[in-house]
């Protein structure tokens, strides 16, 4: 058990086994779907809720996600079962890369650099930016890569390809875009011929 | 404004234990890398399609029987408004590319030491109370014009979901042949 958890790699079909069994674990003994992003919104709510709890307590969107349920007023907690898995999905990825040895500290990654240059500042001023995007868009859609993506997919709710298609589709122009179309194998060594 | 900020101990123990398998997973993955989903987008590096759809698949048959022989109470599936789903799924993917992570692999980076990552979510932050202020003009503009409810494929089309579950397996089944031959052309096997 630990020397596999001591390798820095595991296969993509058995971690993505090892999240449909989750899945079936947190349906079972939770009745919840995995789901990460609407925690996000309960985090702005209680940041800008400490400044100024009236303003967050008439806002549409944050009574739709935290009001309490019909007939009762108030919210409902917002630190809840996804607030804290959101929290443990950093502890939970610190000791994976921990027993593999593959913790480092890291500002720019090399894709990154060797596009855009090795400035921190840049790098830094994109990921703030997507984050805002990626978040917005998540709650516009109802849903990220975890609760549409995975929980959804697997539900074969419509809702949730439907956001599937389109995040991908939208992800390849804008890859194309910053990149440029420059198809081939992993590692960007000389293109092989197919067999 | 809260009465309780804290859900109840049991609930938070679940959520953390939760979290503490699938950010272990996501890091064993390789999918809270910023190379590995950017190069995902570019047709690079397919980790990120294997792994979903590998949870897709192994999840929808579990849940599927779970339902069947009545060991769940129900699905929780999100409602179909497509506009927002949309133009929604469109705007994250502009997101996703420019941050380099979705926002779970973001948080799970976090923990792996990129502080990239870290930057990213304070921008998720940001951006989830931006789009609450936006939300009645958003929703008036994309929301409700295409809502078919909270359904599924196998509802709309009348018929059961194992044929959607074994349709999805077997595409899924045929990608991941065809993309693992593409990977080791001189026939060496793939890394385990």
């Amino acid at each position: 058990m630990l020397s596999i958890c001591r390798k820095p790699r595991w296969s993509p079909y058995l971690v993505g086994a090892g999240i449909g069994v989750l899945s079936w674990a947190t349906f079972y003994f939770m009745g919840k779907a995995l789901g990460t992003s609407t925690s996000f919104v309960g985090a702005a709510g209680a940041i800008a809720g400490a400044v100024a709890p009236e303003h967050v307590a008439a806002n549409a969107y944050f009574v739709k996600e935290y009001g309490a349920k019909a007939g009762a007023t108030g919210f409902k907690p917002v630190f809840d079962w996804q607030m804290a898995l959101d929290f443990a999905l950093v502890a939970g990825a610190f000791l994976a890369a921990w027993l593999g040895g593959t913790f480092r500290t890291e500002r720019v990654p090399s894709v990154w650099a060797e596009r855009f240059g090795p400035s921190v500042a840049k790098r830094y001023a994109t990921a703030f930016a997507g984050g805002f995007i990626l978040l917005f868009g998540a709650r516009m859609a109802g849903g990220c890569t975890s609760g549409h993506g995975i929980s959804g997919g697997l539900q074969l709710a419509v809702s949730s390809w439907t956001f599937f298609v389109s995040m991908f589709a939208s992800g390849v122009v804008v890859a194309a875009i910053l990149f440029g179309l420059a198809p081939g194998r992993s590692g960007g060594g000389k293109e092989v011929t197919r067999v | 404004m809260f009465e309780h900020f804290f859900a109840d101990p049991k609930t938070l123990l679940l959520g953390a234990l939760t979290g503490l398998v699938f950010g272990f997973l996501l890091q064993k993955g390789g999918v809270t890398q910023y190379n590995v989903i950017v190069n995902q987008f570019r047709f690079k590096d397919f980790t990120v399609l294997k792994t979903m759809l590998t949870a897709i698949v192994v999840g929808a048959i579990g849940i599927y029987a779970m339902l069947q022989a009545g060991l769940i109470g129900g699905l929780s599936v999100k409602a179909a408004d497509l506009g927002m789903n949309a133009v929604g799924g469109a705007v994250f993917g502009v997101g996703m590319v420019l941050l380099g992570y979705c926002p779970g692999t973001a948080l799970a980076a976090v923990g792996q030491g990129s502080r990239d990552a870290a930057v990213g979510v304070a921008g998720a932050i940001v951006g989830a109370g931006v789009y609450a202020e936006a939300y009645p003009v958003v929703q008036r503009t994309f929301g409700s014009f295409a809502n078919f409810g909270k359904i599924t494929f196998a509802e709309a089309a009348h018929t059961s979901p194992w044929w959607f579950v074994a349709g999805l397996a077997l595409v899924a089944i045929g990608l991941f042949v065809w993309l693992e031959r593409r990977e080791s052309p001189r026939g060496r096997p793939a890394s385990a």
